[in-house]
C-alpha cells in the first residue's frame, strides 16, 4: 500500500475537501501534475479542469476553476475560487452552462479583454460535464 | 384624560409592535448564526492565502509588483471603499459607520474617491458633493465570493491606471453580537509589515511558471480576499446590532405595556368606584 498524504482544498466559502489520500492529479499550469507521497515542494497555478485523487479502491474527483495548489511532501493544499464535489453537480445545469460558455466564446476572438474569462469559465463547464458523464459510463 | 377605549387601542398597537420586534430579533439571530459560520468557513482560505504571499514577498524586493510599491501619482487621491447595510433598524450601526466616513472624509489630506457598498450609505451620499465612482447596494442574500472580486477589480485597476494612490476599505468589524466596532483598513499598497505577521515557509520551493508570475496573480487575489472577509464581517455586525437593537425594542415595549395596563386598570377601578358612588348616591336620596 502507498503511503497517504494530506489533501485539502479550500474555496473562499468553505473547506471543501480535507482527506488522507494517496494520489493526487492535477491540471498545472505547465502540464497535468500527479503528486504522490513525498513530493518535492512545489507552488503551481492550477488551470480549470478536473482535480482527482485516489486512495486504495476509493477514488472521487473535483471540478475546479482556476487556483494554486502547494505541494509539501507530506500535505498538498489547493486554492481555489469555484470548485464543486463531484457529487454536487448536477448534470443537467453542468450541460447548460456548457452550452452557454461555448456560446459565449464563439463570439470572441483571442484579442478580446473577455476571452480569457470566457474561456476559462467554458474549461470549468467541460470539466463539470465530463466528471458526470465519467461516472455514468 | 385619555378614555378606557383609547389605552386599550395603545396597549394593543404596542402588543402589535413588540411581535414585530421579537421576530425580527429571532430573525437576526439565525442570521448571525449563519453569518458566523461564514466567517469561520471563509478563513482557513484567507490564512492559506496570506501566507503563500508572505513567503513569495519575503523573498522578492518590494519594487517588484506595482500592488507592493508606494504609488507616487502627481495627484493624491484615495480611494475608499465604503460598506453599510441595506436595511435599517439596526441600532446605531450605520449612523457610526457615517459618523467614521465623515471624520475620515474631514481628515483626509488629498480628495477622495468613494465606493459605496449598501443603500444606506448611498442614501447619505446622495445629495453630496463628493465624487462616488461606484455605488450598489450590499444584497439581501448573503455575500458573493464573486461581488467582492468585482469590486477588488475596480480599485485595483484604478490603483495600477495612476488615479488614485491608496485604497483604503470602512467596514464594521465584528466584534462579538453586542460589539461591533468600524475600522478604517488600508488595502493597498500592499505593505509588506503586514504580511510579516504570517507565518513563514523553511523549504525552498518549485514554481510553476515563475515565481514572478505567481506572485503578480497571486496579490490581485489577496486584495479579493480582504474585500470579501469585510463583506462577511460587516454581514455578521449587521446581524448582531440588528438583534440588540430589536432585544431592547422588545424590552422597551414590555415596560411600555406594563405602565400602560396599569393606567388602564387605574382608570377602570377609578370608572367603576365612580359609578358605584353615583348608583349608592341615588339610592341615598330616593329613600330620604
Amino acid at each position: 500500500m502507498a503511503e497517504s498524504f494530506l489533501l485539502e482544498i479550500v474555496t473562499p466559502s468553505r473547506k471543501l475537501l480535507s482527506k488522507d489520500v494517496e494520489e493526487v492529479s492535477a491540471p498545472a499550469c505547465m502540464g497535468e501534475i500527479g503528486v504522490l507521497s513525498g513530493h518535492a515542494p512545489m507552488l503551481t497555478m492550477l488551470n480549470p479542469g478536473v482535480i482527482s485523487y485516489k486512495k486504495g479502491a476509493e477514488s472521487g474527483a473535483i471540478a475546479a476553476g482556476r487556483g494554486y495548489a502547494e505541494v509539501l511532501p507530506d500535505k498538498t493544499t489547493i486554492l481555489i475560487e469555484t470548485a464543486e464535489l463531484d457529487s454536487e453537480i448536477d448534470p443537467e445545469s453542468a450541460r447548460q452552462s456548457l452550452s452557454k460558455a461555448e456560446d459565449a466564446l464563439k463570439n470572441l476572438t483571442q484579442d478580446d479583454p473577455g476571452y480569457q474569462d470566457a474561456s476559462d469559465s467554458y474549461e470549468l463547464a467541460l470539466a463539470r460535464v465530463r466528471l458526470k458523464e465519467r461516472h455514468k459510463g | 384624560m385619555p378614555s378606557l377605549r383609547d389605552i386599550k387601542r395603545r396597549i394593543k398597537s404596542v402588543k402589535n409592535t413588540q411581535q414585530i420586534t421579537k421576530a425580527m430579533k429571532m430573525v437576526s439571530a439565525a442570521k448571525l448564526k449563519r453569518a458566523q459560520d461564514e466567517i469561520i468557513a471563509a478563513r482557513p482560505y484567507a490564512e492559506k492565502m496570506l501566507s503563500l504571499i508572505s513567503s513569495l514577498a519575503a523573498k522578492t524586493p518590494s519594487e517588484s509588483h506595482p500592488l507592493l510599491r508606494a504609488a507616487s501619482g502627481e495627484n493624491p487621491k484615495t480611494a475608499v471603499i465604503f460598506i453599510t447595510s441595506d436595511r435599517g433598524l439596526c441600532g446605531s450601526f450605520n449612523a457610526v459607520l457615517l459618523r467614521t466616513v465623515e471624520r475620515f472624509l474631514r481628515e483626509a489630506e488629498y480628495g477622495v474617491n468613494l465606493y459605496l457598498i449598501g443603500k444606506r450609505g448611498i442614501e447619505h451620499f446622495k445629495r453630496r458633493d463628493i465624487e462616488v465612482v461606484k455605488s450598489r447596494p450590499y444584497g439581501s442574500a448573503r455575500p458573493k465570493y464573486g461581488h467582492a472580486v468585482e469590486i477588488a477589480h475596480n480599485v485595483i485597476n484604478s490603483y495600477l491606471g495612476g488615479e488614485v494612490n491608496e485604497v483604503r476599505i470602512i467596514y464594521s468589524e465584528f466584534k462579538s453580537a453586542l460589539a461591533q466596532r468600524p475600522v478604517v483598513q488600508k488595502l493597498l499598497p500592499i505593505t509588506p509589515e503586514k504580511l510579516a505577521e504570517a507565518e513563514e515557509f523553511q523549504v525552498e520551493m518549485l514554481f510553476e511558471p515563475s515565481k514572478d508570475e505567481v506572485l503578480s496573480s497571486l496579490l490581485p487575489k489577496y486584495v479579493e480576499v480582504q474585500v470579501f472577509r469585510a463583506l462577511l464581517e460587516s454581514s455578521a455586525s449587521e446581524h448582531g446590532a440588528r438583534m440588540t437593537a430589536m432585544d431592547s425594542a422588545s424590552k422597551n415595549a414590555s415596560s411600555m405595556i406594563g405602565g400602560l395596563t396599569l393606567k388602564y386598570n387605574r382608570l377602570r377601578q377609578a370608572a367603576i368606584t365612580k359609578e358605584l358612588m353615583e348608583i349608592i348616591g341615588g339610592a341615598e336620596a330616593l329613600k330620604g
